[in-house]
Order: C-alpha cells, then sequence, then structure tokens
C-alpha cells in the first residue's frame, strides 16, 4: 500500500510543482475558447431549445480540459520517465503491475478534475449556470477522467520518443475531442455526421457530462455512461495486459 | 551460464563491452526478462518472488539518471516508499552524510554535478538497506576523490555484511575489491575463479632490467618484450623463472644495475582470455 501511495503521491507532486503550465495554462486557454467562440456564435448557432449558446458551452470546455489533461498527465510522465531513464526508479522496487497501473492513473484523473474545476470555476463568471443533475456530471467526469487517464498510460508505454506521444495527441486525441460536440450539439449536423459522431466516444463524455447541468442531451445519459465505462473496461484491460507482460518498460 | 554470488561475497563481473555484463545484472534486477532459465536473490526467484527478490536487492544503474522535478531529499523519501518504507529519514541521513550529500540535501537534482548525481544513485539503492548491492560500473566518469570516498563506503557496506556484485572496466578496481570475479565473453563465463588465482593462473611477471651492456646472455629465460633506452623489458612465465634468468647473468659475468619487477596484471588475464591484443 505505501509504495502505490508513494508512486501516487509523486505522480501528483510531479504536475503540482509545474502547475502554471498543467494547471493554469490550460484554465487560460479554455477561458480563451470561451471568450472568442461565445462573442462569435452566440446568436448564430442554434443548440437545445431554450439554452444560451455561452451557456451551453462551458460545460463542453470543462470537460474538454478534464480529458485533455487526464491524458496529457500520464503520458507525458511515462515518456519524459522512459526517455531520460529514470523510469528505473519505479521498475527496481517491488511495485506491483497493478499499483502502477492505479497510481498514474488516478494521478491523471486529479490532475483532469483540478483544471476542469478551475475551467469552471474562471468561466461560471460568464455564465448563469444550475445543475440539474450533478451526479450523472460527475459520473460522467470520473469515468471520462479515468478513460483519458489510462489511454495517457497505453499511450505512454507503447511511445518510444515524445515525437509519437505528441502524434498521438495532436492527431487521435485533439480531433476526437473538438469533434465531439464541445462547441455543437451534433444534431446541427447532417445525418452522415451525426451517425460519424455517435462512433467517437468523446461524444458520449461530452454529452453525458452536459446533461448533468442542463437535464437535456443528444443521446440518453445512460446509455452514453454505459458506453463510457465500456470503453473504460476495454481500454483498462489492454493496458494493464501490456503493463503485466512488461511490454517496452522491461525488456 | 551458471553463477553463484556467495552471501558476503565481493564479486567482480568483467567483460567488454557486449559482453553481456549489464544484460545480466538487468535480468538479476526485473528489468530485463531471461529467454530461458532461472535467477534467484537470497532465495528469492526474481520474476515468481520479485517482490522479495527486488527487496533483496539495490541496484546502482550505469546511467546517471535522476528525476528533475526532485530534490535529493525527496528523491530519497519517494524511493523509500516504493520500497515500502515510511519514515525512513534516519537512515536517509545518514546514508547521506556517508556520502557527502548532507549539503545537497535539499538542492534539486538538476542542479547537481554529475559526480553528486552518481552518489544520489548509490544512495537511493541503499534506502531499503538491501542485503544485495549491485553497482554498474559504479566510478564511470567520477573524479577521483568521490571514487575514494565511494570504494571506502561500498568495503564499509561489505564489512557490515552486504554482498556486492561490481562490474567496471578499471580493471585495478576489480583487482583491490574483489575476492572473486567472473570473466564474461558473448555471454558467456570466459572464466570464474578467486581474483588471485585468476592472476596466479594466467599472468606472467614482467622483468625490467638494466644491465652493464646492451645485449643479453643467451641461456637468459623469457620472453624479451622490448630493448628501450638500455631497459631490458623481460616476460618471465612465473616467479620461478627469476632465479634461472639471475644464475644466467651470473654465469655469463653480467653484472646488474637496475631492476625492477611488475606483478601480475589482471588487465592481462583480460586481454587473453576475451582474445583481445596479441
Amino acid at each position: 500500500m505505501t509504495s502505490f501511495r508513494t508512486l501516487l503521491y509523486k505522480e501528483t507532486l510531479r504536475f503540482w510543482k509545474v502547475s502554471v503550465q498543467t494547471v493554469a495554462a490550460p484554465v487560460l486557454t479554455a477561458l480563451l475558447y470561451l471568450v472568442v467562440f461565445a462573442q462569435a456564435l452566440e446568436d448564430r448557432v442554434r443548440v437545445f431549445d431554450g439554452i444560451a449558446y455561452t451557456d451551453f458551452l462551458v460545460p463542453g470546455l470543462v470537460m474538454m480540459s478534464v480529458l485533455q489533461n487526464a491524458f496529457a498527465n500520464s503520458s507525458s510522465s511515462l515518456v519524459q520517465s522512459k526517455m531520460t531513464g529514470n523510469i528505473v526508479f519505479i521498475l527496481l522496487p517491488p511495485i506491483t503491475y497493478l499499483e502502477f497501473f492505479g497510481a498514474y492513473v488516478l494521478a491523471s484523473m486529479l490532475r483532469g478534475l483540478i483544471v476542469g474545476a478551475g475551467v469552471l470555476a474562471v468561466t461560471a463568471w460568464f455564465v448563469d449556470l444550475r445543475m440539474q443533475a450533478p451526479l450523472w456530471a460527475l459520473a460522467f467526469a470520473l469515468l471520462g477522467a479515468g478513460l483519458l487517464g489510462t489511454l495517457g498510460v497505453l499511450a505512454g508505454i507503447v511511445s518510444d520518443k515524445i515525437d509519437q506521444m505528441a502524434a498521438f495527441q495532436n492527431f487521435v486525441i485533439l480531433p476526437l475531442t473538438f469533434l465531439s460536440g464541445v462547441f455543437y450539439s451534433i444534431r446541427s449536423l447532417p445525418e452522415f455526421w451525426q451517425a460519424l459522431s455517435h462512433a467517437n466516444p468523446f461524444f458520449y463524455m461530452i454529452d453525458g457530462f452536459r446533461y448533468g447541468f442542463f437535464g437535456v442531451s443528444d443521446f440518453a445519459p445512460a446509455a452514453s455512461l454505459a458506453v463510457v465505462g465500456a470503453s473504460l473496461a476495454a481500454v483498462s484491460s489492454i493496458t494493464l495486459l501490456l503493463l503485466k507482460s512488461g511490454y517496452k518498460l522491461r525488456h | 551460464m551458471t553463477l553463484a554470488v556467495e552471501q558476503g561475497e565481493f564479486f567482480g563481473l568483467l567483460g567488454p563491452n557486449g559482453a553481456g555484463k549489464t544484460t545480466l545484472i538487468n535480468v538479476i534486477a526485473g528489468l530485463a526478462r531471461a529467454d530461458a532459465g532461472s535467477v534467484r536473490v537470497m532465495g528469492a526467484d526474481v520474476s515468481a518472488d520479485y517482490r522479495r527478490a527486488r527487496r533483496m536487492l539495490g541496484v546502482v544503474p550505469q546511467e546517471l539518471v535522476f528525476d528533475p522535478f526532485f530534490t535529493v531529499r525527496e528523491t530519497l523519501r519517494l524511493q523509500s516508499g516504493y520500497f515500502g518504507i515510511r519514515a525512513n529519514d534516519a537512515w536517509i541521513d545518514e546514508i547521506m552524510a556517508h556520502l557527502d550529500l548532507a549539503a545537497k540535501a535539499d538542492v534539486n537534482m538538476r542542479a547537481l554535478s554529475g559526480g553528486m548525481k552518481r552518489r544520489v544513485l548509490v544512495a537511493q539503492a541503499l534506502v531499503h538497506k538491501p542485503p544485495v548491492i549491485v553497482l554498474d560500473e559504479p566510478t564511470a566518469g567520477v573524479d577521483v576523490e568521490l571514487r575514494q570516498g565511494l570504494w571506502q563506503f561500498v568495503r564499509r557496506l561489505n564489512r557490515d555484511g552486504h554482498t556486492i556484485v561490481l562490474t567496471t572496466h578499471y580493471l585495478e578496481e576489480a583487482e583491490l575489491h574483489c575476492s572473486r570475479i567472473a570473466l564474461l565473453k558473448a555471454g558467456r563465463i570466459a572464466a570464474l575463479d578467486s581474483t588471485r588465482n585468476l592472476l596466479d593462473m594466467f599472468s606472467g611477471v614482467e622483468l625490467r632490467l638494466r644491465l652493464d651492456r646492451e645485449s643479453l646472455p643467451a641461456a637468459f629465460p623469457g620472453k624479451l618484450v622490448s630493448f628501450d633506452k638500455s631497459f631490458f623489458v623481460v616476460k618471465l612465465e612465473d616467479y620461478g623463472q627469476l632465479e634461472d634468468a639471475l644464475v644466467s647473468l651470473r654465469q655469463a659475468g653480467v653484472k646488474i644495475r637496475e631492476m625492477e619487477l611488475q606483478p601480475p596484471d589482471l588487465e592481462e588475464v583480460f586481454v587473453r582470455l576475451t582474445g583481445r591484443g596479441s
């Protein structure tokens, strides 16, 4: 238990020591999105009935920040440790693969949720939000952060270099989050793109999280939660198998 | 290969680059997996019983690795925690004192010199008081002063009962510290014996002589290596030949002006066994 707690503490301390970069910067980015998009699109984009565009945008930005930062934490920590070689400090002690997995994923979730809370705190000034179903929002935030934290561990294991990991982030994670309905309701899309959006697991996380605020969503929240939960189970299984086998960590 | 290091030994693993020293250490430490065979540390299998095996083992890696996010003390506290040890400050202070790190305790790892980083690596390997300590090229790129301090500390640990396994390129270090040595070549053990026996077995004696003339008597034993600035350098098979050498000089009426004996050298053994050089 002490091994796990120490590794969790180390992973948390690691991002907290550079919190200007890991927490403050993504909060500022989200705020810029809000200012620019809300200004440009407030009267042009129709989303849910009776909900202003800016109100609609805020939960999406919060969840996008949660997801991106959860991924960034575990993936960058692992790739950096592998590249600098200091991963041996974790590989030499008697840490089990489950403790390894748990510590990296939990620390990532923590960073995602802290950034998400920060985004919510600063954007709440611009909108009048009331959470209709806070437990749904919490459930999606937790599962979504867990899924992306796990994906980050997976990407960190598989990547040998920063640029491989950056490619994964820029060509997979970023497009999937942008096209998940953060900035629009997928109902406004042509049918083909609507159908395609349903193949994007990020859509369910954003949509479900938003349900927690408005009690309205594009997709039934229970079904969305099931999709997210199943994705988490699948990605976790693969990651745990790789960790257990020592793939790209123990040669 | 089959190799058993006894408890309390100061054991040397030598061999040219690519002989498999680091690979062997990685397998022992669980950083690499063996395709076949098994390794046990104090009776614990490094794969089946890896948690116990790793607790028994302190490894000082060859590369100068560090985590730039933390100070020396943080690094050592974290490492203790990974081994399941809480509140380890008394021991951490003791290690830091022995390695002259106390003044750097709250300095970030990034700001340390190479030699200081190496000391922290040694300290990290010791936080859990492992009975077996593996040092992979611990003095590569380390200044003389630190090298001496490091060896003093390692010898003390050995006297206190810790088993030490050392790989090094510096043959004189192995000669000086190790009681037994395995010479590796292309993943196999080329020789395994006490340091004394290896030296006796393989190495001749080098004799440097200055005589009152510029030629050796015909009956002079051994092999002439060089003649330079009136010094003969002759390789004798063993100390026994020395007597024959002196007899041949006396019989030829030659006087010795200067004489010097070079004792056996591990470098010689190393070169012969690994097939490098002549």
